[in-house]
C-alpha cells in the first residue's frame, strides 16, 4: 500500500520547502510529518519521502536509522519516555521507571498488549532541574513521585 | 560574591511573559534591535560585540564577538546564522527556560546577529522533544513578523531577516556544530572534519555562524546597556569573561532550578546560597561543574597556583569550590566550565555507578564514525559493568585509563574527549572506590545513586 500525505499536511510540506535552499533539507521535517500521520516510518514512507524530495531511498533510510525518534516499527498509541540519565537518576529516575514497568506490566522498549502504550527510556531531556521527569507524547511531566506516575498512566489507559 | 540579575529572567513567570506585549513593556523589547539596525553599520556592531567579552554559552566558551568577526562576505553565496538549541548535554536545562519564557529575546538577538554577520536567514535548531519551546519560538516569530520587526524591512530598514525553527529527531551529537549543520541539511547528524570551519563552509557550503541560544539571547541586553557595561556585570570581567549567565543547579540539592547571575559565582555559593544546601544535609561528594562532559571536582581539592601571574593565584591553597566559575578559571583547576549547569552528588552516592550511568549515555550517543569513540565508549561501559559485578581484575581497572587516553585526541569531534575526560575524572578521583569493587568489598546490590 503506498503512502500519501493528507491534504493539510501536503500544504505544510509546500510551506516547509520555502524555508530551505535545497529539497534535501526538508528531509527530517517531512519525516516528522509522515510519522505524525502514520505512527511510524514504514518502507512506504521512506519511498514517499525519497520521491517527494528527489533523494535516493538509501539516503532517507540512512537518516531514519540515525535518529532515535523515528520509529522503525509500529509503536503504541501513546509514547512514554522516562529520562534515565544521571541528574534524573540522582533524584529517583530508577524508581519512576520501576513504577512504570510494574504498572504497565512491560519492560522498557515494549508496548502493552492492547497497543496503547510504548514505554522507553530517554537520555537527558533538558529538565534536570525538575527531575525526575518523563515525557508522554508531546508533554513533559516533572518532579515526579510514584503517585504522580500512577495518576498519569491511569489517565492514559482510559 | 553572588550578584543576581534580571535581564533575561525578568519576564519569567509573568502572566503572558512570553508575549511581545510583555517583552516590549517590561524590557523595552526590540528597541535595541531597532536602534542597532537604524544607527550602526555591521562592522560597528561586531566591534561593539567584542567588548562584551561574551563567552559562548554552548560549552566551549569561545568569545562571541570574535566569532562574528570571522565572517567574510562571499562573492556569490549568502551567509547564515544558526542558533544551537539542541540542549542535550546531560545536566543542562537552561536554554529551554529562555525558549519557553522569553522567546522574544532570541528573536531580537537573531535580528542583531544576522545584521552583524551579513546573514538574512537564521535557523534555530531545537531538539525535537522540546515541543513547548518550539511553539513559543514560532509564536514569537509570528508576533515579530506581524509588527514588521522581521521580514523584508525590519524597522523600516531594507535589510531582510527571516527566522525559522528547525528540529532534529533525537540525537545528542547534533549539538556539535558541524553535526548540527549536516542535520539541518537533511543528512545523518555526523560531525564533519574541521577545517573548513562553519565560517568558511557551513550550511549548504555557505559562510555560517553557530551561536548557542543563550549566547544570542544575551545580545539584546548587552547592546541595550552597552557591551562594556555588560562585561562589567561579571566578577571575571578583568579576565575577559563578561556579562550574566543562567546557572542551573541539579542533583542532590534542596532547591534545584535555574537562576540568572553575574558571571563568577563559586560552586559553594551555587550549592548553598542558591540551591539551599545538599539534600538530607549531607556533605558534597563531588560536583559535575557544567554538563556531563566536564570532569568532576571534589570539595577537598585545592588550587595550586603559587605563581603570582597565574589568574588563579588569588585562590592559591583554597578549595576549588571557592573559585569563581569562569571559562579560564575552571580550565585552570583541571576541568571545564561547560554549560554552567552543575550536578551535585552527595556523600553516599556510588561514584562507580555514576560513571556507569554516564558511560551508558556516551555509548548510546556516539555517532559511530571514529573507531576510538565507537569501540572505546563501548569498552569503557563493558568494563565498568564488569567492575560492578565484581568480575574485573586490577589490570582491567588500569586498562580503563588506557582506553580513555586512546580516545582523547583521536577522533573527528570533541565528543571523544567528552567521553574520556569525565571517565578519567571519576577514575582518578575515586580510585579507592573502584578498587573496592575489584576486591569484592563493595557490590552492585548496595550501590546507590539516591542515598536516603
Ligand atoms: C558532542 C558535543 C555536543 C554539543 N552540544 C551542544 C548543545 O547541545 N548546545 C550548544 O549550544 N552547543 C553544543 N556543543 C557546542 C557546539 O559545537 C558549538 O561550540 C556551540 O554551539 C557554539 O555556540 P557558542 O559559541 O555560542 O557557545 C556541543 C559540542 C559537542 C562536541
Ligand atoms: S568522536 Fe564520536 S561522536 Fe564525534 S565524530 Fe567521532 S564517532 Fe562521531
Ligand atoms: S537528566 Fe533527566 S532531564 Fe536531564
Amino acid at each position: 500500500m503506498s503512502f500519501a500525505l493528507t491534504a493539510d499536511r501536503e500544504q505544510k510540506l509546500a510551506e516547509l520547502l520555502t524555508r530551505y535552499s535545497t529539497k534535501m533539507a526538508a528531509c527530517i521535517p517531512l519525516l516528522h510529518l509522515c510519522q505524525e500521520q502514520n505512527g511510524w516510518v514504514s518502507p512506504d514512507v521512506v519511498d514517499f519521502v525519497a520521491r517527494k524530495l528527489d533523494l535516493p531511498p538509501a539516503h532517507v533510510q540512512g537518516v531514519v536509522t540515525f535518529y532515535s525518534l523515528f520509529n522503525q516499527k509500529p509503536v503504541g498509541k501513546h509514547q512514554v519516555w522516562v529520562c534515565r540519565t544521571l541528574p534524573c537518576a540522582l533524584r529517583g529516575a530508577g524508581a519512576v521507571l520501576h513504577q512504570c514497568e510494574k504498572k504497565l506490566g512491560i519492560h522498557a522498549g515494549e508496548t502493552t498488549s492492547d497497543g496503547k502504550i510504548t514505554l522507553r527510556t530517554a537520555e537527558c531531556l533538558a529538565s534536570c532541574g525538575t527531575a525526575p521527569m518523563m515525557q508522554v507524547d508531546q508533554d513533559y511531566f516533572e518532579n515526579l513521585t510514584t503517585a504522580k506516575v500512577d495518576e498519569i498512566l491511569d489517565r492514559l489507559r482510559k | 560574591m553572588i550578584k543576581r540579575t534580571e535581564f533575561l529572567s525578568k519576564v519569567y513567570g509573568l502572566a503572558n511573559g512570553h508575549s511581545l506585549d510583555v517583552y516590549e513593556r517590561e524590557v523595552a523589547g526590540y528597541a535595541t534591535a531597532r536602534n542597532v539596525l537604524t544607527s550602526m553599520t555591521p562592522q560597528q556592531v561586531v566591534d561593539e560585540a567584542k567588548k562584551a567579552n561574551l563567552r559562548g554559552r554552548g560549552g566551549a566558551g569561545f568569545p562571541m564577538g570574535v566569532k562574528w568577526s570571522f565572517m567574510r562576505p562571499h562573492p556569490t553565496k549568502p551567509s547564515y546564522l544558526v542558533i544551537n538549541a539542541d540542549e542535550g548535554e546531560p545536566g543542562t536545562h537552561k536554554d529551554r527556560t529562555i525558549m519557553e519564557w522569553n522567546p522574544h529575546s532570541v528573536i531580537e538577538g537573531c535580528i542583531i546577529g544576522c545584521y552583524a554577520i551579513g546573514a538574512h536567514v537564521a535557523y534555530i535548531y531545537v531538539r525535537d522533544e522540546l515541543h513547548l519551546s518550539k511553539a513559543r519560538l514560532w509564536g514569537a516569530i509570528a508576533e515579530a513578523k506581524a509588527k514588521g520587526y522581521l521580514g523584508a524591512t525590519p524597522f523600516g530598514k531594507a535589510y531582510p531577516v527571516e527566522v525559522y525553527v528547525h528540529t532534529g529527531a533525537g540525537a545528542y551529537i547534533c549539538g556539535e556544530e558541524t553535526a548540527l549543520i549536516n542535520s539541518l541539511e537533511g543528512k545523518r547528524g555526523e560531525p564533519r572534519l574541521k577545517p573548513p570551519f562553519p565560517a568558511q563552509a557551513g550550511v549548504y557550503g555557505c559562510p555560517t555562524t553557530v551561536n548557542n541560544l543563550e549566547t544570542i539571547a544575551a545580545v539584546p541586553s548587552a547592546f541595550r546597556m552597552g557591551c562594556d557595561e555588560f562585561s562589567k556585570l561579571s566578577a571575571l570581567h578583568a579576565i575577559n569573561d563578561g556579562g550574566f549567565r543562567l546557572y542551573g543547579i541539579n542533583g542532590h540539592v534542596k532547591k534545584p532550578g535555574v537562576v540568572e547571575l553575574g558571571v563568577g559565582p563559586t560552586l559553594n555559593e551555587l550549592i548553598y546560597d542558591i540551591g539551599g544546601g545538599v539534600t538530607g544535609d549531607r556533605k558534597v561528594m563531588c560536583v559535575i561543574p557544567g554538563g556531563s562532559s566536564t570532569p568532576v571536582l571534589r570539595p577537598e581539592e585545592t588550587v595550586d597556583a603559587p605563581d603570582e601571574k597565574s589568574p588563579l593565584h588569588a585562590w592559591h591553597g583554597k578549595s576549588v569550590f571557592d573559585v569563581p566559575l569562569g571559562v579560564d578559571t575552571m580550565r585552570g583547576v583541571g576541568t571545564m566550565l561547560g554549560t554552567c549547569c552543575i550536578t551535585v552528588l552527595a556523600e553516599g552516592t556510588c561514584p562507580v555507578l555514576a560513571m556507569h550511568n554516564l558511560m551508558q549515555f556516551y555509548r548510546h550517543e556516539s555517532c559511530g564514525q571514529c573507531t576510538p569513540c565507537r569501540e572505546g565508549g563501548a569498552w569503557l561501559l563493558r568494563t565498568v559493568d564488569k567492575l560492578l559485578d565484581n568480575n574485573a581484575t586490577m589490570q582491567e581497572l588500569d586498562q580503563l585509563h588506557d582506553i580513555a587516553n586512546n580516545i582523547m585526541g583521536n577522533t573527528i569531534c570533541a565528543f571523544g574527549e567528552g567521553t574520556a575526560m569525565p571517565a578519567l575524572g571519576f577514575l582518578k578521583k575515586f580510585r579507592p572506590e573502584f578498587e573496592a569493587y575489584v576486591r569484592g568489598e563493595r557490590n552492585r546490590k548496595d550501590a546507590t545513586l539516591t542515598p536516603s
